[in-house]
């Protein structure tokens, strides 16, 4: 995944085939990968038979013992199937959103400016600016911006777009519009990384072939940017599908915007609900998978990563 | 696109502007409510003021959750840097079986919802009666961190030139000698980069610290917890000065980049 967009030295490497063999890269792999099973694989197992434990039968209230009680799936499903739906909803159309503010900001960066570096350099700080200052302040600086106190909302009934009355933040707008902005760099990162090795004279090729600038955008730029475009959309649906924090009430959420991730919370930290809890998360887990399938079979699992 | 005239010239500039400033709209004002004045919850301006930067401490809780995050952080950037540079190494360098799998390994945890990586880490670590706490949290941010480090690193291993290893070797060096006085030097870059990285994902983390924290209180936690009833400026303090600190440190990297290849380009 270009998740090497964080590393700036990739254009640089040559290719180059692993040439030693032995015990050492053994040692060198172990303790990681070993770390990696231990607190990222085994709590994925842990995660399922937590989510078809029943209630234990002497036991206190709020006690759970392992069973094979698939009902648990049935009840969140009846349950909570509108927050999965929601979920799907919101971070499709954050995806949706991203990539249409962040195609043309990756083009300006790695097209426009590629023949002033420095200037290149400054505007691809601002874009992973907002990593720097926390994700909680950023989304209640929005927060506080659209609140019904605040200019946006006040503006935009002025100028008769929206009636008196109503709101933007606890909606479902303003709920998309924060994970849309909180993922947004990780749609320009790889999108930038990828139209940064676009060679120019194919345009001109393009265009020497009596193609519009339209034409040749849709049949150059964008499937030679495709890669960076199918990254790019991975790394901000599976953070939007998970998330919490924008739909809280606290934050951009209302009453009627809880996504999956909210309802996982309540149940594991507030009720102690683990085995519903678990069954939302694995049932999450398995519905990212489908894209993320998708992806793992039309890479080469060296490029995965 | 250059192939258009008037309209079409001025589109994508000012569209690009119009973008920066909306990403950095969040910012100028969490750094702007630093200097409020305010007193309990920081929502309306109420004047400009430096007692919230002079007196950060005044908050304690912030000043408090602010020392965890920053011990959690190192320990986890510590630990995640070493595993994620020597997996880093073997890849690049040294062929070996299951290297399909390996790679899966070190990619799914970036591809699953952070929810899922806290839930499940808190569902094991219950199921094996740990107390959650100090440790739970770094074990966690540990887990996370590492394949980030992995990218990162491995991209500076593979654009190392493997001739300098071997002169070396012709200079008589012995294997550790070469490891120290050639390899980890010309790695260096990398490895800072990663751990600069691994510290900023610790630091900021949130989704996965709230499922195993315990009782213990980070600063993003504390942030989540605060929101209900208005969070100090305090707060917006250390969130600005670690983002000042962060971007200079960043542009710093990126001017001297800059310095070096002019020099390089002029020779």
């Amino acid at each position: 995944m270009a998740f090497t967009a964080f590393a700036s030295d990739t254009a640089l490497a040559p290719q180059q085939e692993p040439t030693k063999r032995g015990r050492v890269a053994l040692l060198l792999l172990l303790p990681g990968l070993a770390y990696l099973a231990v607190f990222f694989l085994a709590p994925l197992i842990s995660l399922i038979l937590t989510s078809l434990q029943r209630p234990a039968e002497f036991g206190d209230f709020g006690q759970y013992e392992y069973a094979f009680n698939v009902d648990n799936y049935a009840d969140v499903f009846g349950a909570y199937g509108g927050h999965i739906v929601r979920s799907i909803a919101y971070s499709s159309a954050a995806t949706v959103a991203a990539l249409l503010l962040g195609y043309p900001l990756a083009y300006f960066i790695a097209v426009t400016l590629r023949r002033w570096p420095v200037w290149q350099g400054l505007a691809l700080t601002l874009v992973i600016a907002p990593f720097f200052i926390s994700f909680l302040l950023r989304t209640l600086a929005w927060k506080q911006i659209l609140s019904d106190e605040g200019p946006v909302l006040g503006f935009l009934q002025l100028v008769q777009v929206l009636p008196d009355g109503a709101r933007l933040t606890g909606t479902d707008f303003s709920v998309i519009f924060g994970l849309t902005y909180n993922f947004l760099p990780f749609m320009v990162l790889p999108i930038y990384a990828s139209l940064a090795s676009l060679d120019l004279r194919l345009l001109e090729a393009s265009r020497d072939l009596y193609a519009n600038a339209w034409s040749s955008f849709w049949r150059v730029t964008v499937p030679l940017s495709l890669p960076g475009i199918i990254s790019g959309s991975l790394l901000v649906l599976i953070p939007a599908a998970g998330d919490y924090v924008n739909a809280s009430l606290d934050f951009l959420g209302g009453t009627g915007t809880a996504m999956v991730g909210n309802v996982i919370e309540t149940l594991f930290i507030e009720t102690g609900n683990y085995p519903e809890a678990s069954a939302l998360s694995v049932i999450l887990m398995a519905l990212i998978l489908v894209p993320v399938a998708f992806y793992v079979l039309f890479t080469r699992t060296e490029d995965l990563i | 696109m250059r192939g258009m005239r008037g309209f079409g010239k001025w589109a994508l500039p000012v569209y690009s502007v119009i973008a920066f400033v909306f990403l950095l709209i969040p910012i100028a004002y969490t750094i702007a409510f630093s200097f409020n004045d305010s007193r309990r919850s920081n929502i309306s301006w109420r004047g400009f003021t430096l007692d919230n930067w002079f007196g950060v401490c005044q908050a304690q809780d912030v000043c408090t959750a602010f020392g965890k995050s920053i011990a959690i952080g190192l320990v986890a950037t510590l630990v995640a840097t070493v595993l994620g540079t020597m997996i880093a190494i073997a890849l690049v360098r040294y062929r070996f079986r299951f290297r399909s799998s390996t790679t899966l390994l070190l990619f799914l945890p970036m591809a699953t919802p952070e929810v899922v990586l806290g839930s499940g880490l808190a569902a094991q670590f219950l199921a094996a009666g740990v107390q959650k706490g100090m440790l739970t949290i770094v074990l966690a941010h540990i887990m996370f961190c590492i394949s980030f480090v992995v990218v990162t690193v491995r991209a500076r291993v593979a654009s190392l030139d493997p001739a300098l290893e071997e002169a070396g070797r012709d200079l008589y060096a012995n294997p550790r000698q070469v490891f120290w006085r050639i390899t980890f030097p010309l790695l260096l870059p990398g490895i800072v980069a990663a751990a600069l990285l691994a510290f900023a994902l610790s630091f900021d983390d949130f989704i996965i610290t709230n499922f195993n924290a315990g009782p213990e209180v980070t600063l993003p936690k504390y942030i989540y917890t605060a929101a209900a009833r208005g969070i100090p400026a305090e707060a917006n303090v250390i969130a600005s000065a670690v983002f000042l600190l962060a971007i200079v440190i960043v542009l710093a990297v990126q001017l001297t980049g800059a310095v070096r290849r002019k020099r390089l380009l002029q020779q």
